[in-house]
């Protein structure tokens, strides 16, 4: 750890996925790095959300960084020496109408026109060869048949681990109180009134990262939620696939223990000043009716546990990824909008990347923070 | 304390009562004299709780077995019965929100009431008991045997009983009664249990009655030639698909009692569920091993208007579990406007409470006194019957979490990777994720990091509670009525 006042090259404020992830690769280019978090690594929607590692369905701004995240998903164990729980799974969008089934055409054309070709249409049979439980109704799907599902905290664990291997402090239970310019570094006061000096400055505070911006005197409206999961008791063997409705929100799959994840959108109340989070299940309900609608088969399932994280979500639902528009050396990524767990290896990177060197080839001008400016929008 | 807001816009009820054993009873009774609406959802399908289970069928023969403290039940569960309450019982809830709304489950379908106030006396569990071999078929607890035994009449022939605490001996005299002598109690109280338990000595004679009822059960058993080894250490269950034999060290000699029968039993623990779901603070109580929730003289919680009433607030027993319910409820019709609220001023006794010539405040001070008096046997308990370090620190190959199949070596070698704490560890072993919610694994894990981190255990804390806090089917959530009906369905 480096003494009082001495600079290290860079400030992670947020050891979630994306926080972890970049001090890693951060200090893979021989970085020197500390990263305060205000809990514990992966306290929040990192360490708890439905671990889906999935390109399918993503915004077109958000595909080239997901497919350059899956390269690193690929060769998970090689980076982070854990498996992270990494399972190759299609993941497939259920279209319950001819109507939704069009709309994935529209898509796999798009996509295709771009040149990516990892979305493909299933129709009816092809749905049924991947999905045996899936109800009557259902008419086809989308499908990304190579991406998969990680365990999330090991995931993000073993991320901390191996950062701290290569020299990464970690300073957990410490908030930032205020972050402010010092000559030509960045000044972060915890606490305990004492104060950590980084040269560069990166934002990966989530919910919690609007405060930060704001600091740095620019504005992003990042509001605080809490997706909900259920898990149910342990059931015999019936999918493979990680599954989402179209016109209505699901994600389901079964978990190598047989067990089922079910989420997909529906919030509970999130309280970011106490960490608390609250289930709501007059909500839930209707997560469970759509469940047993797709998978008759879930009808006998047992609800065991239920779960929810605090995340941040941005008023357009995709993050915001690069450099602060108003302070020098400053970096954000966050606000992922309950989706930013596969994109974490590959956000890091890139991240680490742009403040190295100061350049990065990946497509980041959609996400800029300057989105949110005054007159922007 | 939170965002979150603390009271129900249309509550159903003035009060809402999880558990009707003694405090809950209590409280209800005493609620509805202060003139509240009270609701009281209970899982059994008669009143009484652990300490009275079945008290209303149980008859003649039986009634006398179990002896006068399970008798005195009765009166009070006539008086519940009575009270004026709504009583909902094979009610499981399974979730309350901090707006004080509680989803209960009842034959198949969910529904939900609301409180302005809520007092949780929802009891005890037993401590779970990680030894090598628990989870063999054949082994029970202590307290499963006196279900069967209070609720159908049933024992079993040569069960050995191994743990310690006074209900390893109660429910020994009481097989005693039935004619089913158990085959032995083996005792894991650590041998240096006597020296501990000298300077608590006189508080507990203060309390009379039951060191005198204990020692009383413990010379019948000998005169029954029951076999009584204490100081057991090293305690495990040997078999391959079922109990064969419980082994176990005494003064370095190892015995093996054969046997297909064994109930085991390390004391109670405040059951825990509802207040951390509802993240009321929660202190570890080192003298009795386990945490209890925070509470103010009147046993409200961290959280505004909820209480915590019975064993839930701390192992105390059925007496004082009752005064408990009644101090929660005079403190919840104080708060709710309709007693007078007035300080505890000079003692007076229960005689001249019960006769009606008291003031409030005389009331205050009289409960208070008669709980100081019945709680003065329990630092002597406490210490005489701590449970066992095998228990509390179980070894590396013993397993912790039943339901997801964890060992105390797991637990420890992910707190040796930097796991700081319970929900750490829960993440990423599974550890506490199984149907039980952690119930049986929660305070072993706890005990375990604090132990491997050299912190309290209330500093690394305990599993955060989620609800559903029992099973629940998803098809019953599927067809969950979103909006509280003021009328309960019977």
């Amino acid at each position: 750890m480096s003494g009082p006042g001495k600079a290290v090259d860079l400030l992670v404020i947020g050891a979630g996925i994306h926080g972890c992830s970049a001090a890693l690769h951060a200090a893979i280019r021989g970085m020197s790095v500390t990263v305060i978090e205000k809990d514990t690594a992966g306290r929040h929607a990192s360490g708890v959300n439905a671990g889906g590692v999935r390109r399918l369905g993503r915004h077109l701004d958000e595909v080239p960084l997901s497919q350059h995240s899956m390269g690193i998903w690929n060769r998970i164990t090689d980076l982070v020496d854990d498996d992270c729980g990494f399972q190759r799974a299609p993941q497939i969008k259920v279209a319950e109408t001819e109507e939704e089934l069009d709309q994935h055409r529209e898509r796999v054309a798009t996509l295709n026109a771009r040149g990516f070709t990892h979305e493909v249409i299933l129709d009816r049979a092809a749905l049924r060869h991947h999905l045996p439980a899936v109800a009557d109704h259902c008419v086809g799907g989308l499908a990304s048949l190579e991406d998969g599902f990680a365990q999330p905290y090991q995931t993000t664990f073993a991320f901390q681990r191996k950062a701290r291997a290569l020299g990464v402090t970690f300073l957990e239970n410490t908030r930032v109180d205020r972050v402010y310019r010092e000559g030509v570094d960045w000044k972060a006061r915890i606490g305990d009134g004492s104060v950590i000096t980084g040269r560069t400055l990166l934002n990966c505070a989530g919910a919690w990262a609007g405060e930060l911006a704001r600091q740095l005197g620019e504005s992003a409206p990042v509001e605080a939620i809490a997706p909900m999961m259920l898990v149910t008791n342990r059931l015999p063997h019936f999918c493979d696939a990680v599954v989402g409705a179209t016109g209505r929100p699901l994600s389901f799959k079964q978990m190598p223990n047989g067990t089922v994840v079910i989420g997909g959108g529906r919030r509970g109340l999130a309280d970011p000043d106490t960490n608390g989070t609250e289930m709501l299940f007059s909500e839930l309900r209707l997560t469970a009716a759509t469940a047993i609608d797709l998978f008759p088969i879930m009808r006998d399932a047992k609800i065991v546990r239920s779960w929810s994280g605090i995340e941040g979500r941005m008023p357009d639902d995709i993050p915001i990824i690069g450099p602060s528009q108003v302070a020098e050396n400053a970096f954000h990524a966050f606000g992922f909008s309950a989706h930013g767990f596969q994109m974490g290896p590959g956000v890091g990177d890139i991240m680490a990347e742009l403040i190295a060197t100061g350049y990065t080839q990946a497509p980041i001008a959609p996400f800029a923070i300057s989105r949110f400016s005054q007159g922007a929008l | 304390m939170s965002g979150f807001p603390n009271t129900s816009p249309n509550p159903t009820h003035d009060l809402a009562i999880i558990g009707a054993g003694p405090a809950g009873m209590a409280a209800a009774i005493e609620a509805r004299k202060a003139g509240l609406s009270v609701v009281v959802l209970d899982e059994q399908d008669a009143p009484g709780g652990q300490i009275y289970r079945a008290i209303e069928a149980t008859g003649g023969k039986r009634r006398v077995l179990l002896g006068p403290e399970y008798a005195a039940g009765a009166p009070l569960a006539e008086a519940f019965r009575g009270c004026g309450a709504t009583y909902l019982p094979k009610a499981t809830v399974w979730n309350v929100d901090r707006d004080l709304g509680l989803d209960y489950s009842r034959e198949g379908a969910s529904f939900r009431v609301s409180g302005r106030a809520l007092i949780i006396a929802s009891g005890a569990i037993e401590r779970p008991t990680p030894l090598p071999g628990w989870t063999l078929p054949g082994v029970t607890t202590a307290g499963a045997l006196q279900i069967l035994l209070k609720a159908h009449g049933i024992v079993p022939e040569g069960a050995v009983l191994v743990g310690c605490g006074p209900l390893l001996y109660l429910i020994a005299v009481q097989m005693l009664d039935a004619g089913f002598p158990p085959k032995a109690l083996v005792e894991t109280s650590d041998p240096g249990a006597l020296k501990r338990v000298l300077p608590h000595l006189p508080g507990a004679l203060r309390a009379w009655p039951y060191l005198a009822k204990g020692l009383k059960m413990i010379r019948r058993l000998k005169a029954a030639g029951v076999p009584l080894y204490k100081g057991a250490s090293d305690a495990r269950i040997e078999g391959t698909t079922a109990a064969e034999a419980v082994v176990f060290s005494k003064n370095g000699v190892t015995h093996r009692l054969p046997t297909d029968v064994v109930a085991l039993h390390q004391g109670v623990v405040p059951n825990q569920q509802v207040t951390r779901l509802l993240r009321c603070d929660h202190v570890w109580n080192a003298s009795q091993h386990c945490f209890t929730p925070v509470l103010d003289a009147h046993l409200e919680t961290s959280v505004d208007n909820v209480f915590v009433a019975g064993d839930g607030a701390g192992i105390g027993g059925a007496v004082t579990a009752a005064l408990r319910g009644r101090v929660a409820a005079l403190r919840v019709a104080e708060k709710l406007g309709t007693a007078s609220a007035e300080a505890p001023s000079a003692q007076v006794s229960s005689a001249q409470v019960s006769s009606g010539q008291v003031s409030s405040g005389q009331v205050w001070a009289s409960l208070l006194a008669d709980l100081a008096k019945d709680a003065a046997i329990r630092p002597f308990l406490e210490a005489l019957y701590a449970p066992s370090a095998q228990v509390r620190s179980p070894a590396d190959e013993t397993l912790v979490c039943r339901c997801e199949e964890i060992t105390a070596g797991q637990v420890r070698a992910a707190v040796a990777l930097g796991a700081p704490g319970p929900n750490q560890v829960k993440s990423f072993l599974r550890a506490g994720m199984g149907p039980c919610q952690g119930r049986m694994c929660g305070l072993a894990v706890s005990g375990i990091i604090a132990e491997a981190r050299g912190e309290a255990p209330d500093v690394v804390d305990y599993y955060r509670i989620r609800p559903p806090l029992k099973p629940l089917a998803l098809a019953e959530l599927a067809t969950l009525d979103p909006e509280p009906s003021r009328e309960a369905p019977l």
